[in-house]
């Protein structure tokens, strides 16, 4: 049954853009209607450490703050985090709620068969891809893996709709932002790469366009019920 | 942008001024989607601030230099960095002092270097404001969000106002000049909230346009007259029987300090007009379970009070939005149907469960229950809150 609140927590890796990831994804929900909150969590993250940030949605005021202990959705940008657990709760999908879901980006199956046998047992879904690898086969960088991830998110929820998902990624990236010296150096160096900001935005939304159809069909196949309640019109 | 001389309607940075309602409860506000930090640059561009002094900490380094960024565009007449947070709250009383309307932004391990000051803003009886984006204690070294600084302040003689999101740190500091520079009040002002649970999330707020701002602080409404070369801090301290083992240094020290507590009293009236309210209520007003907290803790509860709706059970927020002041008439009344009061906080020692279990004492047969309790930044998942009242209820049934 579809909640009117849900909670995703996004273990990666510094660099990543995990936090990027979570606000976007919090100003689409927020746009489309829903009420949203995003957080970083908080440390002296750097390249290639744990990094962890939360978005929650729901149809109701969200009062839940913080770092996000039994997550609905997990997000895993990274195979570090399962692999050399590079994760601030082991094992990675610890809190996870019943009929919840998990996606992971790598290109091999990390999920252990006793993992996976707890994971049916709470009838949480997996999905795992390269999602790296589609962000630099659409956009060209590795860097544009956070949009993949979130286009994906929103590909297996289905309520937030591809336009809001633009107003996002055009929020962050249009309007001046307030970022950390390490976020506000990733920015100049994917800012030079795509030269005009414009061409960032788009190729942004391309991958999370292409991952949202991707997750979509596949939510359909594996029968994935709706985590999240529609707004009512 | 320049600074342009000021005239009957418009400030320096050419914003329109208006009355603290207008600006708080009838100028149409649009929707925004930021954090606290930035709500917090919002608020002071719209209130006239002469000074600011900052020093970085996290989590309030992004606020701070986003008040800098406020300077830097003309709308905060001056901004500079302290040495150190003794530095910045030193500097800070002299700004004010001297007539400015200041604020200033700290955190945990800054809030304690800086400590000295609080009591001596209050007796000096400026009207200044500190953001306070509380943060644990080292050692061992922290950066989350435990409130257990604010402990630390409670007897410093300063007001202790409690955001509990974006958009009441946002209303909050607004609303914090205007009652801190009443004349019949005229005490600092800490309006604090929980860092990083706050500070560092991004969440929708209403905002009325940034074209308009309060009108200026007049110092010279004020009980005590801003320094000049006449006049020396508070008025008192170039006196000499202060500085005397007699009578009346004890009499003037007594007398000063309950004067200054008064004065935070008298702020009740103004503070409920201006947060509507010293404390809020929500969920059953009959309930039998109620939950009394602030800041962050006060959200938890409300989000558990929603889960135990859904269960059947009834329960009851009481948010305590001033501090210091305590509300007790208030937090009396709204307990009034308890036969549990939860105290759920962020820190180890439990100060707020302190505080209420003090003004219940004699006056209420309910059973005051100091937890859930987390600390270190620990976040308090609505689970715990759950586990805890329904473990207690299932004991007392």
């Amino acid at each position: 049954m579809p909640k009117d609140s849900i909670k995703i927590r996004m273990p990666a890796l510094g660099g990543q853009g995990a936090v990027t990831a979570a606000h976007i994804a919090a100003t689409a929900a927020d746009t489309e209607g829903y009420y949203a909150v995003s957080n970083p969590f908080f440390g002296a993250e750097k390249r290639m450490a744990p990094s962890e940030s939360y978005t929650r949605i729901g149809t109701v005021p969200i009062y839940d703050r913080g770092e996000v202990i039994y997550p609905d959705i997990i997000m895993v940008y990274h195979p570090q985090v399962i692999t050399m657990g590079k994760s601030y709760t082991m094992p990675f999908y610890s809190g996870i709620k019943e009929n919840g879901l998990v996606l992971i980006n790598s290109d091999h199956e990390l999920v252990t068969d006793s993992d996976r046998k707890f994971l049916e047992s709470k009838n949480v879904k997996v999905l795992t891809r390269d999602f790296t690898k589609f962000a630099v086969e659409i956009a060209g960088t590795e860097l544009a893996t956070n949009m993949a991830m979130l286009g994906a998110l929103f590909g297996a929820l289905g309520t937030v709709s591809k336009t809001a998902i633009e107003e996002g990624i055009k929020d962050r990236f249009l309007k001046k932002y307030v970022a950390s010296g390490g976020t506000a150096s990733l920015d100049s160096v994917i800012e030079k790469k795509f030269k005009k900001k414009l061409d960032l935005i788009k190729s942004n939304l391309e991958t999370a366009s292409a991952a949202y159809d991707l997750t979509a069909d596949w939510a359909k196949e594996v029968g994935l019920e709706p985590l999240l309640d529609s707004l009512v019109q | 942008m320049s600074i342009k001389n000021m005239t009957k309607e418009k400030n320096w940075s050419g914003q329109t001024m208006v009355s603290a309602d207008h600006l708080l409860f009838e100028a149409p506000r649009e929707k925004h989607f930021m954090t606290g930090s930035e709500v917090l640059k919002e608020a002071m561009k719209r209130c006239t601030v002469d000074a600011s002094v900052s020093y970085p900490i996290t989590p309030q380094s992004e606020a701070a230099h986003l008040i800098g960024e406020l300077w830097a565009e003309g709308y905060v007449g001056t901004y500079f960095r302290g040495e150190n947070e003794f530095g910045v709250m030193s500097s800070v009383a002299g700004c004010a002092m001297a007539g400015a309307r200041t604020v200033t932004t700290t955190s945990g391990p800054g809030t304690l270097r800086a400590m000295e000051n609080f009591p001596m803003w209050s007796g000096t009886r400026i009207p200044c404001q500190l953001v306070l984006m509380a943060r644990g204690i080292n050692s061992p070294l922290t950066i989350q969000p435990d409130n257990l600084e604010v402990s630390f302040l409670l007897e410093t003689g300063c007001m202790i106002w409690y955001a509990e999101n974006v958009q009441e740190l946002f209303d909050m500091s607004i609303a914090a000049f205007i009652v801190a520079e009443m004349p019949d009040v005229h005490v600092p002002i800490i309006t604090a909230v929980d860092g990083f649970f706050v500070s560092h999330t991004r969440e929708s707020v209403m905002l009325p346009a940034d074209d308009i701002a309060l009108f200026p602080y007049n110092p010279y409404k004020a009980p005590l007259p801003p320094i000049d070369s006449e006049m020396p801090p508070g008025r008192f301290l170039r006196d000499p029987f202060v500085m005397k083992s007699n009578y009346i240094s004890y009499a003037t020290h007594a007398s000063w300090q309950w004067e200054v507590r008064s004065a935070a009293d008298r702020s009740r009236p103004y503070a409920k007009h201006f947060l509507k309210g010293l404390v809020h209520v929500t969920g059953d007003l009959d309930a039998e379970i109620v939950f009394v907290a602030c800041g962050t803790a006060s959200h938890q509860a409300k989000e558990a009070n929603r889960e135990l709706t859904k269960m059947g059970i009834k329960s009851k927020v009481v948010k305590l939005r001033t501090i210091r002041p305590f509300p007790h008439a208030e937090l009396l009344e709204e307990t009034k149907s308890a036969k549990y009061i939860f105290v759920p906080e962020f820190n180890i020692v439990g100060w707020l469960d302190k505080e209420v279990t003090q003004t219940l004492y004699g006056k209420s047969e309910a059973k005051i229950i100091g937890r859930p309790r987390v600390a270190g930044g620990m976040s308090m998942p609505v689970e715990a809150i759950l586990k805890e009242v329904l473990e207690n209820v299932k004991k007392g049934a």
